[in-house]
């Protein structure tokens, strides 16, 4: 890489001379080496859905979470570092708790995103630290917006979106979301539709095993953020696979 | 200016305390006692709980296993009490696990005394009494007052009838105002077998039950001893079958319980 | 202002002259004043054959103003768990913010975990009691009602702004400590696992009956709350049938109007 060796990559707190912080693109790259995670946003709802790269056949199936609770109406899932993701949850929830101990009502999506976004980029100012090495996507319903996802990327910034991916086959994921109609897709099949995404991006040749995880929050679930259920969950799997075995055919 | 009218020079008292001073202690009824023999305790309580002339539930213990060898009956301010008996089973939990023992029972005593004078100027408004077995396995009572004073007894009683229960132990246990005969020798106290100061305990708290409105509806006695396993053949209080008198074992506490170790035995009392 | 044993209240506001003296005329700067401004009344509950029963009126005084005659006294906490109040109802609303916390926090762990009636009540009491020493009270008393999802026990618990607990079968504050709670424990001690439902509502019903003849407090509109096995439920508000014809004679209530 050309920033290496010209001293301006070493710290978060110094510009190069064309004005890039390069610690903040590298922060980006470790995002660039995770498990991809996807978020679909439909009229009903929303789905999150993880590939969670499992890193040894000795671990408990199910354990090491990657998608959180942050608050009843609200999920998030990071790319990146996983201990990065977890205090950033953390942090979420806390927000999230001080947004209702203010005004007695649970957090608009957006009013939390801007502060989780502010939050990582205090982490692009300081040389005594390091940015985010993640990108997180926050998922939920409130009663102003409806349904939305917004992502919050190393550096701060944060968008909505109607469906975004992060993490290593986040290029591929972006191509399949576009092709949905979200206009008229329904929760269940959203769900369906991102563990196909999943299931299409991994890339067997290189990360061997993985695990689909998924959540929702829409009418099915009463509005609350919650894991999918593993029956609907494993069946999604079942026809991701059977689509992909369809696709390798032809 | 604190205390002072506003462009008043002298101290001039303002008016009463505004509003009402909020008063954080109740006194909820109820009595303890505790007598101990040779080798074993007895530590009991009623189980009402009330506040003024209302009674709030017709069963709340007052008396707490700690370990195998020391009970503690709290008497006061229900909720100082609950709250100083979590702070002591967490302080033996935490001997325990730097020890590798539980804490003997003078040490308990000792550090009761240091936790009540700990809150010497917003006390634990609570009368305690701990009974259970010595390092030499001998029956052992130590009395505090709410600021930390205590001592160690054969027999104490404390709460809304001590006045009433004290002078008949005082009597009965300790032979005050007993004389000798040439026929009968006054005896020593603490040297009463277990089953008659169970018989002594029992009458205390139904006399008590009769003349004080605050106490009634169930009695708790907890008796602390050697184990019978412990004995090759049971002999003392270990040899007295309490099961057959209504005794079950006694749960709670910081340490692995043996059979036998602290029993404790329920009986009615009248509710009204 | 503590007039009766039990009544943590009173029925009206402090008529002190400096009641709303500034606070650096309290001459020990630690000391916290408090007293209930808006209050409930009576909270009674009773256990039965399924679980647990409770109940309160919909009213919220301003002194002796009727002030807000549609405030819910009794909250789900959880699913298995419900908590009545009477007290100051800014305490009140302060105490189900601190509970939905609590709840919050335990959901967002995600491990399968639910706390248990007797877990958040030990919880609520540790606030009391806390609270009080540091002179600084939660104004109310509570009960707490529930059935533990795990092994389908009842639990009915009173803690107020001392943080004094307690079990028992049958529970009543403020005027229902003496108004309702001889009638619930007649009704009620040692029969709670013959009572059907049917006649836990009737009990309670009586008893509300009777609160709103002789307390001034109260309205003639409550709730009924239940938790069994299956879960809880708040009843919309509702009345009963009340006779006042042993007044028919008296000025005031009869048809006269002089």
């Amino acid at each position: 890489m050309a920033s290496q060796g010209t001293g301006y990559d070493l710290s978060a707190s110094t510009y190069s001379p064309d004005g890039r912080i390069f610690q903040i693109e590298y922060a980006a790259k470790a995002v660039e080496n995770a498990g991809t995670v996807i978020a679909i946003r439909t009229k009903e709802g929303v789905v999150i859905a993880v590939e969670k790269l499992v890193q040894s056949k000795l671990l408990v199936p199910g354990s090491n979470r990657r998608i959180f609770n942050i608050d009843r109406h609200i999920g998030a899932a990071s790319a990146g570092l996983i201990a990065d993701g977890r205090h950033l949850a953390e942090r979420a929830r806390d927000e999230a708790v001080n947004y209702r101990d203010t005004y007695r009502h649970p957090t608009p999506l957006k009013a939390l995103a801007d502060r989780v976004g502010l939050y990582v980029q205090a982490y692009t100012l300081y040389s005594s630290v390091r940015p985010f090495g993640i990108s997180t996507i926050l998922a939920g319903i409130d009663d102003v917006r409806g349904p939305q996802i917004f992502m919050v990327e190393p550096s701060g910034v944060f968008w909505g979106y109607n469906g975004c991916a992060i993490g290593k086959g986040k290029q591929l994921a972006k191509t399949e979301i576009e092709k949905l109609d979200l206009g008229s897709l329904t929760l269940s099949q959203a769900v369906e539709e991102a563990a196909k995404i999943i299931y299409k991006v991994h890339d067997e040749a290189k990360d061997k095993e993985f695990e689909l995880e998924m959540s929702w929050i829409g009418p099915e679930t009463d509005g609350k953020h919650q894991l999918v259920p593993d029956e609907l969950r494993k069946e999604a799997a079942r026809k991701a696979k059977e689509a992909l075995d369809d696709e390798m055919e032809d | 200016m604190l205390g002072l009218q506003p462009g008043s020079s002298t101290v001039v008292p303002t008016s009463a305390p505004v509003g009402h001073r909020f008063e954080p202690y109740d006194s909820n009824g109820g009595s303890i006692a505790a007598v101990c023999g040779k080798d074993f305790c007895i530590i009991a309580s009623d189980t009402r709980q009330s506040t003024g002339y209302s009674i709030q539930t017709r069963y709340k213990p007052k008396v707490f296993r700690l370990n195998d060898k020391a009970t503690l009956a709290t008497n006061g301010f229900a909720a100082d009490a609950e709250a100083m008996v979590s702070r002591i089973r967490q302080r033996l939990e935490w001997y325990r696990h730097s020890h590798g023992r539980s804490m003997p029972l003078h040490a308990i005593a000792r550090m009761i005394s240091t936790i009540l004078y700990g809150k010497r100027f917003f006390p634990y408004y609570v009368y305690n009494i701990l009974g259970g077995l010595d390092e030499e396995g001998k029956g052992a009572v130590y009395s505090f007052d709410p600021v930390g004073s205590y001592e160690r007894e054969f027999c104490r009683a404390a709460g809304a009838a001590q006045s009433l229960i004290q002078p008949f132990l005082d009597n009965q246990i300790m032979f005050k105002n007993q004389h000798s005969t040439p026929e009968h020798t006054v005896p020593k106290p603490g040297e009463m077998s277990l089953p008659d100061v169970l018989k002594i305990v029992m009458d205390s708290f139904t006399s008590a039950t009769e003349r004080h409105i605050e106490v009634g509806d169930g009695l708790e006695m907890f008796v602390v001893r050697t184990p019978p396993s412990a004995q090759g053949e049971a002999i003392g209080a270990a040899s007295v079958d309490l099961k057959a008198m209504g005794g079950v074992e006694a749960v709670g506490g910081e340490d692995e319980q043996e059979e036998g170790a602290v029993m404790v035995i329920r009986r009615e009392l009248k509710k009204d | 202002m503590n007039y009766l044993p039990g009544q943590t209240w009173s029925s009206q506001p402090a008529q002190h002259h400096h009641q709303f003296a500034s606070a650096s005329y309290n001459t020990d700067p630690s000391a916290h004043t408090s007293q209930p401004i808006v209050t409930g009344t009576s909270v009674i509950a009773i256990r039965f054959k399924d679980g647990v029963m409770m109940a309160t009126d919909t009213l919220a005084s301003y002194g002796s103003l009727a002030r807000f005659m549609d405030i819910k006294r009794i909250e789900k906490v959880g699913e298995n768990t419900i908590l009545g109040a009477s007290g100051d109802m800014s305490d009140w609303q302060y105490v189900q913010h601190t509970l939905d916390k609590l709840m919050l926090r335990e959901q967002n762990e995600n491990d399968g975990h639910i706390l248990s009636p007797s877990q958040i009540y030990a919880y609520l009491a540790r606030v009391m009691y806390n609270r009080r020493s540091k002179m600084d009270p939660i104004w109310n008393s509570f009960v707490l009602a529930g059935v533990d999802p795990k092994d389908g026990s009842p639990f009915l618990g009173y803690v107020d702004l001392l943080g004094t607990t307690y079990s028992a079968s049958t529970i009543a504050t403020g005027f229902g400590l003496h108004l309702a709670q001889p009638l619930l424990r007649k009704a009620v001690e040692g029969r709670e696992d013959q009572i059907e439902e049917e006649e836990a509502k009737r009990i309670l019903e009586e008893c509300m009956k009777v609160l709103f003849y002789r307390d001034a407090r109260s309205l003639n509109r409550f709730v009924i709350a239940t938790v069994t096995k299956e879960g809880s439920k708040i009843s919309e508000p509702y009345s009963v049938p009340t006779s006042w014809g042993f007044a028919e004679m008296l000025r005031g209530y009869g048809p006269q109007t002089q």
